[in-house]
């Protein structure tokens, strides 16, 4: 059992300068935890060391099998990969296949009260990968598919990892060096130990447990679960889109059904999402509509997993460091996104500036700052995403203003740009909210405010299948 | 076994023979090779010039991202092919927050250099 934060991170509160500890050819690295951001690290640190002639010994602990289906091989994650990432991804080397692209979109569609918006991409590409970090649903057909996971630790092990099917138990710190040690009780010394294991995982417990000083990431609970509909249903009912909702709903934040092969993911997230709030969301007439004959069908798995919401800290120590959701993470989005910048910051740290606390102070903690900094802005756009969600008038108008700027060839679709990002996690909130502050958009938004509310009024005590003017497709 | 479904690929398809960009069009984004095979020519009197043919995750159409935004060969796809489009902002935005981004680009570019510098000296 750690027994306090210098013993597991060997760190006084302020690090020292010329502690940089750099590794060397035959340095044993344990990354614990195969999930994005355990595979990414190594991946990436496998490739810069090769780039400067560094050979390192990675050892990657993961005892679940990312070929399995059902809950054994799954990581629980809604399994969108944001179109910033992927472009990324693609500009590092790093192409996702057909077999582990369950479906690329090229639109959301935003699912309001007042009606139905597809906002889609200029060029009508599909920039968008839903993915299962797992194998698929439990009792789900065998698909010729491939795990996102499973997946990249490919990836890594192509580069030179060694996978270690173990359950890692605890990490200690002794005589300088690291000891990993597994539930069977082997103990294994590393130069450097990677926590990637995400925040459901025992070892995050354990490494907070008798320390003061060190805190695990806040958490929330969230819902997700599966829909067997067949592909060529869903191809028909939801298309190559990712179908949002912005609905009245209290504690609920976002909710989204994403296409994949057979399947439909539901994911809502929000603060504590609970039996009360999930029946709530399934009464919503916005919602059974997007299923055959309006009735909810039975799901084929389902799972509360826990998303970040505030960081670790702290997020390094000497020879320590957390990333991922372990770590730093982006609020409600883009957590795989979030997996690889501090993958890949957190390898650039060890091969070109060592692997002391100052080392990981100095050029990893900065992003881990600007993630949770950003997340701050991320709470007060959320905040007023809540407003608008129990304003009627706002969503008229956000409605109206999208499916004008959707129906034009040519001009700025800020309205369209923002929900994107907010949707997608594309652009950081701190960008997204800036771009709300723009006269353009404030004036446009004021203007579309007065108009739809005028015009709704006069719709008012329709059915919302009766309003066919606003609901909006393309 | 289930089949993949077709719907499953990222990018954008092109048929054979389809042009995705001209010599001398505006440009503000590379692609990346999905599946399929791209040829790049250079145009000049009326006559095309083969300047080298791509496959899955070679990319084409870096030099838009770097400066003049003016094509400055023809790409054309020579199979049923799919791209992936890297925009301008996405490139340079990450370039800005890790420089390593753009690592593999700078060494593609440079292995391309050097095989032009090859085939110049043959020329010659």
């Amino acid at each position: 059992m750690v027994e306090g934060l210098e013993l597991l991170t060997g760190k006084a509160p302020k690090p020292q300068r010329g502690q940089a500890n750099a590794l060397r050819d035959g340095s044993r690295i344990a990354v614990i935890g195969a999930g994005p951001a355990g595979s990414m690290f190594s991946y990436f640190l496998l490739s810069m060391a090769e780039t400067i002639g560094l050979e390192l010994d990675v050892e990657i602990f993961e005892p679940r099998r990312f070929c399995h289906r059902g809950p054994a091989g799954c990581n629980h994650c809604g399994g969108i990969v944001s179109e910033s990432l992927v472009q990324r991804l693609a500009t590092e080397g790093i192409r996702l296949p057909d077999c582990v692209v369950q479906r690329g979109m090229e639109s959301y569609t935003l699912h309001m009260d007042v009606g139905d918006v597809e906002i889609a991409t200029p060029l009508m590409e599909k920039r968008i990968a839903a993915v299962y970090r797992g194998n698929g649903p439990r009792s789900s057909e065998p698909l010729e598919t491939h795990s996102f996971d499973g997946y990249l630790l490919d990836l890594a092990q192509e580069k030179g990892a060694r996978l270690i099917p173990s359950l890692v138990s605890d990490v200690q710190r002794e005589d300088d060096r690291m000891t990993v040690i597994c539930a069977d009780n082997s103990r294994t010394v590393y130069d450097l130990v990677v926590v990637a294991t995400g925040i459901n995982s025992r070892l995050v417990e354990t490494l907070e447990t008798g320390t003061a000083e060190f805190a695990r990431p806040e958490r929330t609970k969230t819902f997700i679960c599966e829909f067997k509909l067949g592909r060529d249903l869903i191809r028909e009912t939801f298309g190559p889109s990712m179908h949002v909702f912005l609905l009245d709903i209290p504690r609920l934040e976002f909710a989204a059904l994403i296409p994949k092969g057979d399947y439909v993911t539901l994911c809502l997230l929000g603060d504590d999402i609970d039996e009360n709030l999930i029946d709530q969301f399934f009464a919503a007439p916005e919602v059974r509509e997007r299923f055959p004959g309006g009735e909810i069908p039975p799901h084929a798995c389902h799972c509360y997993p826990r998303i970040n919401t505030r960081s670790a800290r702290p997020v390094y120590g000497d020879r320590l460091v957390f990333i991922g959701d372990s770590g730093s993470t982006r609020l409600f989005k883009d957590g795989i996104g979030a997996a690889y910048r501090t993958s890949k910051a957190a390898a650039k740290t060890v091969v070109f500036h060592g692997v002391s606390a100052q080392a990981f102070h100095d050029h990893y903690a900065p992003l881990c700052r600007k993630i949770s900094n950003d997340n701050q802005v991320g709470k007060l756009v959320f905040n007023v995403a809540s407003l608008v969600q129990k304003a009627r008038f706002a969503r008229r108008g956000i409605l109206q203003m999208t499916a004008h700027e959707q129906q034009q060839e040519e001009g700025p679709r800020r309205m369209s740009g923002v929900l994107w990002d907010l949707f997608s996690g594309s652009a950081s909130y701190t960008n997204v909210f800036l771009r709300t502050l723009h006269p353009a958009y404030v004036g446009n938004l004021l203007w579309n405010l007065i108009s739809a509310n005028v015009r709704g009024d006069r719709t008012a005590g329709k059915s919302r299948s009766e309003r066919g003017a606003d609901h909006v497709h393309h | 076994m289930q089949r993949i479904d077709n719907m499953a690929g990222l990018g954008k398809e092109y048929n054979v023979g389809e042009v995705i960009f001209r010599q001398g069009d505006a440009g503000n984004c590379m692609f990346v090779i999905q599946d399929g095979e791209v040829e790049v020519i250079a145009e000049a009197n009326g006559r095309e010039y083969p300047l080298r043919t791509l496959g899955p995750n070679d990319f084409f159409g870096e030099m838009a991202l770097f400066e003049k935004e003016i094509r400055t060969a023809t790409a054309r796809a020579t199979k049923p092919t799919r791209l992936l489009s890297i925009d301008k902002k996405n490139f340079l935005g990450g370039i800005h927050e890790d420089p390593s981004l753009a690592f593999r680009v700078v060494k593609t570019m440079s292995h391309r250099i050097r095989d032009l510098t090859d085939r110049l000296a043959r020329y010659e």
